[in-house]
């Protein structure tokens, strides 16, 4: 094996180059990585079944059989948690254009402190359901508050979102997908 | 007053264990829960063990692992019962599959790149072949001279 002089003299100063470069771009790959956004193994598999009390009438009941047929989100919210509050008023502005129902899932609450922030902030959800203990929210492989997930008529999750929904996830997200699901059929 | 504050401090200092307080049935359910909780990554503080936070779904993933080992579940159901649920990244110890082929296989990889490099740079530094470079006799008998000459005589 006996390489030209010249050429293995260009190797010393390009081969610790590429190995920077690749260096480089991984790290930057994964500066701009989200470590919170782990991949749901949810999306497209069917939605957990819940049956939990509403928080404003707690003795009735809010279960995923009575959503079938309907395209829904499930927000996950609760009074302590600052992204929910970043994220309420986006909530609002989609449920006045009424392109689906949004359930809440008041995750590890105060149900007085619950309906309070709704009191003073406005109400987007159709119905909340509490889920004191987060069960519910195990079930649901809820890990951050808030996290929102869209489910089809048939029942299966088909998007995940972890972290406050922005206008600009609503505009390029959420109202496209929720355009082609409401079009499917139940 | 020193030793008083002593005395009070030590009576406290159960409570900065007292995390859970599980009862178990058995020695085994306890030994599968305490292997369990240092295998299951807390996915709000993604570097801790669900066993080593102090976070709230931490604690109700305990719960949760305590509850079914309590229900009769196996090891293996637990941790099908979470990657269910949050996935392989939930595992410290991920399973072997084509998603985590380059995790498990990267580092063998850069030790057999570093070992390849290793073997190069030996090769290139250790000759085998020791090699007379000045192959002239009388240029050698010159060389040998100059080295047994005194200092003082070939500094000319």
């Amino acid at each position: 094996m006996s390489l030209p002089p010249f050429f293995i003299n260009m190797l010393k100063f390009i081969l610790p180059l590429v190995l920077f470069v690749v260096l480089a771009v991984f790290l930057a790959l994964g500066l701009n990585l989200n470590p919170h956004d782990i991949p749901s193994p949810f999306i497209n598999k069917p939605a957990p079944v819940f049956s939990a009390p509403k928080l404003t009438a707690p003795t009735e009941k809010l279960s995923t059989a009575d959503l079938k047929g309907k395209v829904w989100l499930l927000n996950v919210w609760a009074s302590w948690c600052v992204s929910c509050r970043a994220e309420h008023p986006v909530l609002n502005q989609l449920a006045k254009q009424q392109a689906v129902v949004i359930v809440g899932l008041n995750y590890k609450d105060e149900p007085d402190a619950a309906k309070n922030w709704l009191d003073t902030l406005g109400n987007p959800y159709t119905v909340s359901i509490m889920d004191q203990d987060g069960r519910i929210g195990i079930d649901w492989g809820v890990y951050g508050v808030p996290e929102t997930f869209v489910i089809d008529k048939k029942g299966i999750i088909r998007y995940k979102h972890t972290g406050a929904v922005t206008v600009d996830d609503v505009q390029k997200i959420f109202l496209p997908l929720i355009a082609t699901l409401q079009a499917e059929n139940p | 007053m020193k030793p008083l504050l002593i005395v009070l401090l030590l009576l406290l200092s159960p409570l900065a264990n007292a995390v859970d307080a599980y009862q178990f049935a058995n020695p085994e359910q306890q030994a599968a829960y305490n292997s369990l909780v240092t295998e299951l990554r807390c996915l709000v503080c993604q570097n801790q063990t669900i066993g080593d936070s102090n976070a709230e779904l931490a604690a109700d993933l305990r719960r949760q692992v305590h509850e079914m080992l309590q229900q009769g579940k196996s090891k293996a159901d637990i941790q099908q019962f979470m990657t269910d649920r949050y996935g392989d990244f939930v595992l410290y110890n991920p399973p072997f599959k084509a998603k985590t082929g380059l995790l498990w296989l990267g580092p063998v990889a850069f030790l057999a790149v570093g070992l390849l490099v290793v073997f190069l740079v030996i090769r290139r530094k250790n000759p085998t072949q020791p090699t007379n470079i000045i192959e002239d006799a009388e240029k050698l008998a010159a060389v040998h001279r100059l080295l047994t000459e005194k200092d003082t005589e070939n500094l000319s």
